[in-house]
Parts: C-alpha cells; sequence; structure tokens
C-alpha cells in the first residue's frame, strides 16, 4: 500500500559522524565542543534510497532524526489515501521530534525525497541529552515552538481558508484574456497569490483535477471543465 | 526540445539538495552551480522546487484552456 519501501529496508551505516555539522543543527547551537563529544558518541547513522518510508504514521517512535543530505517529505495520509504535506526537512533540521518527547506513536509518516543520510537518537537518549544540557533543552523548546507555529499556519489554511476556491479563481483569471501569451505560474506563485502554503496548492490542485475542472498534463494545467472551475470559484463567498 | 524546469544561475548556492531529490537525473552541478540536463523523463513533479531554499530552480505551469 505504501509508495516506497519500508523502513527495513534502510540501512545502519559506520559511525562517521561529523562534529561541525553537528554544531550547525538548531538542537546543538552553542552547546561546547566537549558536550558535543559525548553527544557524539550517542548518534548513529542511517540511510536510505529514494522513495523509502523512514518513520510510519502510528508506529512506536524510536527515534529523533536530523538530516544530514538529502531531504524528507513529512506527511499525513487519509483513509482514502490522499496526502497532505506537512514539512519538508532539509539538512540539519529535525523530524519525528514530537512523538520522542511526548511518548506517544509517530503522527505522520516521513519519506525520502532521494537518497539520504540521517543521524538518530535514541528517545531515552535524547531524553538524557536533554536532562543534562539546559542550553539544549532550550534549543529543543525553540525548535518546537517553531514547528507549532509552521503547524498552526497550516491548520489555519485547511481550515479557515477555501483555498481551493481562490487556487479555482487564480487558474480563471489566468485564461480571461484570450491573448497569445500563455501565462504560467509555480506553485510558490500561486501559494503566495492565494495567501497559503505551497503545500496546500499542490493538494488543492489535485483536488481539482479530481473534480474534472482541471487536468495536469506534466507542465500544463489545461482547464477542462471552465464551468465547474467557476462553481468551486463562486463556493467560496 | 522538451520544456524544461527554470534555473536561476545566480540565486544557487550549489548545495546540490535539487540533484539529490531529481528521480530522472535532470540535474548536475557543474562549477558549483545547479545546470540542466534535458531529459523526456522530466514528469514536472516540482520536487527541486520545493526543496530549493533559495528559489534558484522553478517549475513554472503553463495554464490554457481545454481548446488550446
Amino acid at each position: 500500500m505504501w509508495p516506497g519501501r519500508i523502513w527495513d529496508a534502510v540501512r545502519v551505516r559506520s559511525m562517521t559522524v561529523q562534529l561541525d555539522f553537528l554544531k550547525r543543527i538548531p538542537y546543538f547551537s552553542g552547546v561546547g565542543l566537549a558536550d558535543l563529544e559525548s553527544i557524539k558518541k550517542l548518534i548513529f547513522e542511517k540511510t536510505a534510497d529514494r522513495a523509502e518510508i523512514v518513520v510510519l504514521e502510528g508506529e512506536p517512535a524510536e527515534n529523533l532524526f536530523f538530516v544530514a543530505s538529502g531531504a524528507v517529505r513529512v506527511f499525513k495520509t487519509s483513509a482514502e489515501g490522499k496526502e497532505q504535506i506537512l514539512n519538508i526537512v532539509r539538512p540539519e533540521e529535525s523530524f519525528n521530534d514530537i512523538p520522542v518527547f511526548d511518548g506517544g506513536p509517530n503522527p505522520a509518516s516521513a519519506r525520502t525525497m532521494g537518497p539520504v543520510l540521517l543521524y538518530g537518537i535514541k528517545r531515552n537518549d535524547m531524553e538524557a541529552i536533554v536532562r543534562n544540557h539546559p542550553q539544549i533543552a532550550l534549543n529543543v523548546t525553540r525548535v518546537l515552538a517553531k514547528r507549532v507555529r509552521q503547524l498552526v499556519s497550516l491548520v489555519e489554511d485547511l481550515s479557515f481558508r477555501h483555498v481551493i476556491n481562490r487556487i479555482a479563481k487564480i487558474l480563471l483569471e489566468q485564461i480571461r484574456d484570450e491573448t497569445s501569451h500563455v501565462p504560467r505560474l509555480t506553485q510558490q506563485e500561486m501559494a503566495a497569490m492565494a495567501g497559503t502554503a505551497r503545500e496546500v496548492v499542490g493538494r488543492s490542485l489535485r483536488e481539482l483535477e479530481e473534480q474534472g475542472a482541471i487536468k495536469l498534463d506534466r507542465h500544463r494545467i489545461i482547464i477542462t471543465d471552465k464551468e465547474a472551475l467557476q462553481e468551486i470559484m463562486a463556493a467560496s463567498s | 526540445m522538451a520544456e524544461m524546469p527554470a534555473i536561476d544561475a545566480q540565486r544557487c548556492d550549489g548545495c546540490g539538495l535539487c540533484v539529490n531529490v531529481c528521480p530522472c537525473d535532470a540535474l548536475a552541478i557543474v562549477d558549483k552551480v545547479v545546470t540542466m540536463i534535458e531529459t523526456a523523463e522530466c514528469n514536472w513533479c516540482t520536487d527541486c522546487e520545493a526543496v530549493c531554499h533559495t528559489g534558484a530552480i522553478t517549475c513554472p505551469f503553463e495554464i490554457v484552456g481545454q481548446e488550446s
């Protein structure tokens, strides 16, 4: 069912964690070299290929991960199989923080976007690190606060704003002028125009396609049913 | 010639994340700047755009009516 190979395919690598890299991770900002050396001993490496599920929603959380190289997509999946991207995790950033600290199951899944190198810390080890290093406890608070702010913004987009209606409006506006000029917009630009996040635009475009209003054809958005798109747009008011 | 994502070399910091995530090997870092390799395999997944933190690589969609 999962669009990628699963966790057991992820390999544990020999220990070559770089101290310079650790210093750049927000969790360890301002931590002295001696402390970093001791933390380094608790970190393990894992590698994974493209499209591998490295964290599965609902499973017990065992490790906190930092991306050393590559990128990881964190997402939720609905019962119908629809995905909502929550975050893209880039080098030096972490994922699976929340269940590691609250002891609950993984609230979301994580899938690699390409070959990745991850640094992991076991849940119990992370708890001990936080207990013993006030600076890291403060850093963790900041990271989690930033995460909450980002998620609150996403909740606002998904709950209160009729983003799909605004995306419909934006698309209709682009084809209003019957000139030879072919309008071109990136998902980022549509997000900025609709006052939302890029992740929400991707989902809205897929929904519009499912409703038969548009067709995504590689680099083209073909408006296949203008009237349906107009109805979706009007539903926002 | 296939339509390919657009690159703004001035913005590229050569981090290589787009190369890492590209499923069709359409990107390479040459002289510390991302370079596009034209390929029919590019299916406009836009992952390169999604991971780029400087906005150097973009995947604009042409918006057209059914009759176009």
